[in-house]
C-alpha cells in the first residue's frame, strides 16, 4: 500500500485567504479574546473582584482606615490610599488568569482548539487581553468611586493616566505569572489558592495600604524592595498624590517610576516566555 | 488499490508511562470509504486517533493524513481534517453558533463564512431552536451533533470521528449515523472508531479490529465474518439416542458437545450450503428424531469476541474460558450481549477457536 499525496477535494488549504481577514495570529487572538469576554457575560459574578470588589474595598479603607492612619508628610488618606486600592484590586483579579487558564486546560476544549489550523498560543494571548480589558472596567470604578469619595489627583491628565498606565502594566506582566500558575496547577481550585498564598501577601507587605514607615525594621526592608511599592509610589508620584515613600531613603523608594517600569518589564521578560514553554509542554503528548 | 490513501497508520508506537498504548498499528483508508476501528475500551484506538490529528506523537511509526506527514507538518495536516472527539470538545458557555463560528474563525474561514456556514449546519443537524442556547442546556444527543457539525465546518475532506455515539440513546444513534452516510456521499474519507460491532457492521467499508495495542484483524465485515467460516449448530433430539453423536460427527469441525442428558447436541460446523438438510438426514439415517434444529452463522459480536478472546490459537477450552473471562472485562457490555444463545458459556468463542486454530 502506497500513499500518494492528495488531490484537491474541497480542501481549506487550497483556499486562498482574502485580503480583507486580519493576519492569522492577530484574528485567532482577537477570537479567543471575545470568547473569554462571552464567558464573563454568561457568569457576570466572574466579574464581581473587579466591579463590586474595587467600590467595596475602595469605601471601606477610606471610611474605616482613613482617620486612623497619619501620612508622613501630610496629605489626605483617600488620596494617598487610591494609587495603593487599584494596585490591591488589580494584582489580586490576575488570580482570575490563572483560573481561567487552568479551566481551558481541564476541559476537552483545548484538544479541539489544538486539531484546529490556528496559532496556538491565541489560548494564552487572548485570555490575557480579555483580562486587560476587564482590569480597564476596574481601573476606571476604582477612579470613579474614589473622585466620590473625595481622590483629587494633582496633575495634568497626560500624566494622570500615566500613573494607570504604570499600575495597568504592571499587573498585566504579574497575569503572566499567574498563567504560570495556573498551567502548573492541577486543578483550577487550587490554582485560586495562589491569589491568597502570593498576591495578597505581596500587595500588603507594600506600601499600598499604610506607609511603611510604621513597620517593623525587618519587613519595611521588605516592603520598601517589593515590586508593589515601587508601582504604587511611582503613580502617586504621576498623579501628583501624596507620596511618603520618597523620603526613604533606598533606589526603588527614591526613582519609583523607572523601579516600577523596569520590575514589570523584568517580570514580563521572565513570565511570558516561560508561560509560552509551559503551554507548549502542557498541550505536546 | 487504485484510490489513492487518505490516511495512513505505519508501525504507529506510543506509550504512556509503563503503559504500551500502541504496539506497532498498520492500517490505512482509501479516499471516501470508512474505516471502523474496533476494539474494547483500552484497546488503543483513541490514542491512534490522537497521533492521526496531531495531538500526540508517535513514539515510533508514521502517520500520514492526505499523504501529509502528521509529524513534520502538523500545521498542514490541521488545514484537511475535521476531528470530532470522544470527550466534550466545545465550549460549555457558549452557544450552539457561537461554537461553531469559533470554530471556523480559529481555521481562518473569517467571521461572515463562519457564520453562514454555521447557519447551514446548525439546520442540517437540526439544532435550529437550540442554535442560541447555552451549550449547558443541550442533551447529550444535541452535543454530539454539535460536536460532529463542528468538524465539519471548514468542509474538510477527511474526518475523525472518536466514538461519536458512545452513550446515545438509539433515537440519536441513528440520527449520527445518518449523518455520517450524507457525508460520504460527498467524498469525505472518515476514520471511525466504536465499541460497538453494530455500529462498524452499518457504517464501515473495512474494519481493523485493534486490542492491546496491536492490529488483531483488518478486512470487510463480510470478510471478517467469513474468516472464521464456522456456523454454530443446536440440535434438540425428541428423545436420547445412542446414535445421536456418531450421526453427525463427519459433518461438524471438533467435538459435539451434549447436554441436557443427551437430549441437546451442539457443535461448530462449516458454513456450507444446505448444512441444515445434511444434518437432518444424517439423523433420519440413524433413525434419531429431531424436534428443532437451528445453525448459526456468527454475528460480527463472535467473530470479534473470539478475535479480542486474545487467544486464537489455544486448543485447550478450559485454560482458554479463563483468559477469554479475563479479557472480556475489558468489554463487559458487549460481552452480554454475545451471548445471546443464552446457554452462558459463550460457546460462540470456542468454534471459531477450532476453525481458526
Amino acid at each position: 500500500m502506497t500513499t500518494t499525496t492528495l488531490t484537491t477535494r474541497g480542501s481549506v488549504a487550497d483556499r486562498p485567504r482574502s485580503s480583507g481577514r486580519l493576519f492569522g495570529p492577530v484574528a485567532d487572538t482577537w477570537a479567543m479574546t471575545r470568547r473569554n469576554l462571552v464567558h464573563i457575560s454568561r457568569e457576570p459574578m466572574q466579574l464581581s473582584d473587579v466591579t463590586i470588589q474595587p467600590l467595596l474595598f475602595t469605601v471601606l479603607f477610606v471610611f474605616i482606615f482613613g482617620g486612623a492612619i497619619p501620612i508622613p508628610g501630610g496629605g489626605s488618606y483617600v488620596d494617598y490610599l487610591l494609587a495603593g486600592i487599584l494596585a490591591l484590586n488589580l494584582v489580586t483579579s490576575t488570580m482570575g488568569t490563572a483560573v481561567g487558564l487552568s479551566t481551558d486546560l481541564h476541559e476537552g476544549m483545548i484538544d479541539r482548539f489544538r486539531t484546529l489550523p490556528m496559532w496556538r498560543s491565541a489560548v494564552l494571548v487572548g485570555r490575557s487581553m480579555a483580562d486587560l480589558l476587564t482590569s480597564l472596567l476596574c481601573a476606571l470604578i476604582v477612579g470613579v468611586t474614589g473622585l466620590a469619595v473625595g481622590w483629587r489627583p494633582g496633575a495634568n491628565y497626560v500624566s494622570i493616566v500615566g500613573g494607570f498606565a504604570l499600575i495597568l502594566f504592571f499587573a498585566y506582566a504579574v497575569s503572566w505569572v499567574a498563567a504560570c500558575v495556573g498551567m502548573n496547577s492541577k486543578s483550577p481550585e487550587s490554582a485560586a489558592s495562589f491569589g491568597f498564598i502570593v498576591l495578597f501577601p505581596l500587595t500588603f507587605v507594600s506600601n499600598a495600604m499604610v506607609p511603611t514607615q510604621h513597620m517593623p525594621g525587618w519587613l519595611q526592608a521588605i516592603a520598601n524592595w517589593n515590586p508593589v511599592s515601587a508601582v504604587v509610589a511611582g503613580t502617586r508620584v504621576l498623579w501628583g498624590n501624596p507620596n511618603p515613600s520618597g523620603t526613604i531613603d533606598v533606589w526603588p523608594m527614591q526613582h519609583p517610576v523607572e523601579a516600577g517600569l523596569i520590575w514589570s518589564v523584568l517580570i514580563l521578560a521572565v513570565a511570558g516566555p516561560l508561560a509560552a514553554h509551559f503551554f507548549r509542554r502542557r498541550t505536546t503528548e | 488499490m487504485a484510490d489513492e490513501v487518505m490516511i495512513q497508520a505505519e508501525g504507529l508506537e506510543k506509550r504512556y508511562g509503563s503503559t504500551l498504548a500502541l504496539a506497532g498499528v498498520d492500517f490505512s483508508v482509501p479516499a471516501g470509504t470508512i474505516l471502523g476501528l474496533l476494539g474494547p475500551n483500552g484497546a488503543g484506538k483513541t490514542t491512534a486517533v490522537r497521533i492521526l490529528t496531531t495531538l500526540a506523537l508517535p513514539d515510533a511509526g508514521r502517520g500520514t493524513v492526505a499523504g501529509i506527514d502528521v509529524v513534520k507538518h502538523p500545521g498542514e495536516v490541521r488545514r484537511h481534517i475535521g476531528v470530532a472527539a470522544q470527550d466534550a470538545t466545545l465550549d460549555p458557555l457558549l452557544t450552539g453558533r457561537q461554537n461553531l463560528a469559533l470554530v471556523g474563525e480559529l481555521s481562518d474561514m473569517g467571521r461572515a463564512a463562519s457564520r453562514s456556514r454555521a447557519a447551514e449546519l446548525l439546520a442540517q443537524f437540526e439544532l435550529t431552536d437550540a442554535a442560541d442556547r447555552v451549550l449547558k442546556g443541550y442533551s447529550g444527543g444535541m452535543r454530539r451533533r454539535l460536536d460532529l457539525a463542528a468538524s465539519l465546518m471548514t468542509r474538510p475532506p477527511v474526518l475523525f470521528l472518536d466514538e461519536p455515539t458512545t452513550g446515545l440513546d438509539p433515537t440519536s444513534r441513528q440520527r449520527v449515523w445518518e449523518a455520517i452516510r450524507e457525508l460520504l456521499g460527498e467524498g469525505v474519507t472518515v476514520l471511525l472508531t466504536t465499541q460497538y460491532l453494530d455500529e462498524a457492521d452499518a457504517l464501515a467499508h473495512r474494519i481493523v479490529v485493534v486490542d492491546h495495542g496491536r492490529v488483531i484483524a483488518d478486512g470487510t465485515p463480510v470478510e471478517l465474518k467469513e474468516a472464521s467460516r464456522s456456523a454454530h449448530l443446536e440440535v434438540t433430539l425428541a428423545e436420547p439416542h445412542p446414535d445421536a453423536v456418531g450421526a453427525i460427527a463427519p459433518l461438524v469441525a471438533g467435538r459435539v458437545h451434549v447436554s441436557d442428558e443427551g437430549r441437546r447436541l451442539s457443535a461448530a460446523v462449516d458454513a456450507t450450503p444446505g448444512m441444515a438438510t445434511s444434518v437432518v438426514r444424517a439423523f433420519d439415517a440413524a433413525g434419531v428424531l429431531v424436534d428443532t434444529i437451528e445453525v448459526r452463522r456468527p454475528s460480527l459480536d463472535d467473530v470479534f469476541f473470539s478475535l479480542t478472546g486474545g487467544h486464537i490459537e489455544s486448543d485447550n477450552d478450559d485454560g482458554g474460558e479463563k483468559d477469554a473471562g479475563g479479557a472480556r472485562g475489558e468489554g463487559a457490555s458487549g460481552a452480554a450481549a454475545t451471548d445471546r444463545d443464552g446457554d452462558g458459556d459463550g460457546d460462540g468463542r470456542h468454534e471459531l477457536e477450532g476453525a481458526r486454530t
